[in-house]
């Protein structure tokens, strides 16, 4: 009974690896640049829920840090794919 | 004089999420960040806005945070029951629909209010036109899907944002 | 065993089934637009509810987390906005089952004027 709240983590951790690997699926699957940009959001937010996660397991505050500066990487790198997609770069 | 106080305002704040992301307690880490947070307000100093707050303003706010984060909820059961369905029940398409917001904040709240909430998101915007991207549409008319997604946010956003 | 703990990984828990049922939806969908749909709402309430209860199970990450929710709930829309509109900007169709798509007609009232 003791264990019982670390064991619900690790199930959550599973069911979030579940959806980046459905994620990559898309991103290899996609027919068009579009699709494949849209998977790829889609992927790096649940990385960052996945990051967090692994940071409660471990129990290291730092992996917080990493979290934060992906999704700030993230979101720019997807605005620069959607510029390009547009011809804007 | 106002802008001095904008600067003075955005420098605290950026000095806030400092002190909250790392909770730290040395004097001259402070101080080092409060100088670099006066730094970027200077650089941004034309583009800092201030809306003049009242109090029925900051109750609607608050209710409206509510009002979104169940239609947020309500959103992802709906997606949820869609993707789980064998053959995926949808009848999509884009609609045209006219908002009557002014402020440029105002729009980008209720362009990000309407992606959040169930089956719509926002494809183009254009003057005060949006164009929504609808997976179940019921009205194809301009009126119609006006009524049924923007009205109940333009209800709140309208009295916010003037 | 507290109980601050068990609430919190059980709202991690409600929170990845929505991030996984989202990337389902992003790999079953028929086309570009209702993928974006599935994924923008699951992700953004998955991630919020994951972070939110990594938070009330460790409460001294707790004001971290929510900066962290703060920005994931701002940018997601706008991030997914500039996706659709890049996309549609390009061309790429809607699916067979789609009933009307003004947008197309607006442009191409411009192109003939």
């Amino acid at each position: 009974m003791d264990k019982l709240p670390e064991i619900i983590l690790h199930i959550s951790t599973y069911f979030v690896s579940a959806g980046i690997i459905l994620a990559t699926l898309r991103l290899i699957k996609g027919p068009t640049m579009a699709d494949r940009a849209v998977a790829l959001d889609t992927f790096t937010v649940i990385s960052i829920s996945l990051i967090v996660l692994i940071a409660c397991i471990a129990g290291r505050v730092i992996f917080l840090d990493v979290g934060m500066v992906y999704a700030i990487l993230s979101f720019i790198g997807v605005v620069a794919v959607a510029r390009y997609i547009e011809g804007g770069l | 004089m106002n802008k001095i106080v904008k600067i003075v305002f955005s420098t605290i704040v950026l000095t806030l999420f400092y002190f909250i992301w790392t909770r730290t307690t040395s004097v001259n880490n402070i101080l080092v960040i409060a100088g670099l947070g006066l730094f970027v307000s200077i650089i941004y100093r034309n583009y800092l806005r201030s809306p003049i707050l009242s109090p029925k303003k900051i109750a609607y706010a608050i209710f409206y945070v509510f009002y979104l984060f169940i239609e947020i909820i309500k959103a992802n059961i709906d997606v949820a029951l869609r993707v789980i369905k064998p053959v995926i029940p949808i009848n999509p398409g884009i609609v045209k629909v006219k908002t009557k917001l002014k402020s440029p904040m105002g729009r980008l709240l209720l362009t990000s209010s309407i992606t959040l909430t169930p089956g719509t998101l926002t494809v183009d915007i254009d003057g005060d036109t949006l164009y929504i991207h609808w997976i179940d549409v019921k009205d194809k008319e301009e009126s119609g899907a006006t009524e049924k997604i923007v009205s109940n946010f333009e209800k709140y956003l309208e009295v916010i944002f003037g | 065993m507290s109980w601050n703990s068990l609430l919190g990984s059980i709202i991690t828990l409600l929170g990845s089934i929505f991030l996984f049922l989202g990337a389902l939806g992003v790999y079953r969908m028929p086309d570009l637009y209702n993928r974006m749909q599935a994924g923008t709402k699951s992700t953004t309430l998955g991630t919020m509810l994951t972070l939110l209860g990594i938070g009330i199970c460790h409460y001294e990450w707790l004001g971290q987390v929510l900066i962290l929710i703060i920005f994931i709930a701002l940018t997601n829309p706008i991030s997914s906005h500039a996706l659709a509109r890049a996309a549609h900007f390009k061309g790429i169709p809607l699916t067979a089952k789609s009933v009307t798509d003004k947008l197309k007609e607006e442009e191409s009232k411009a192109e003939v004027l």
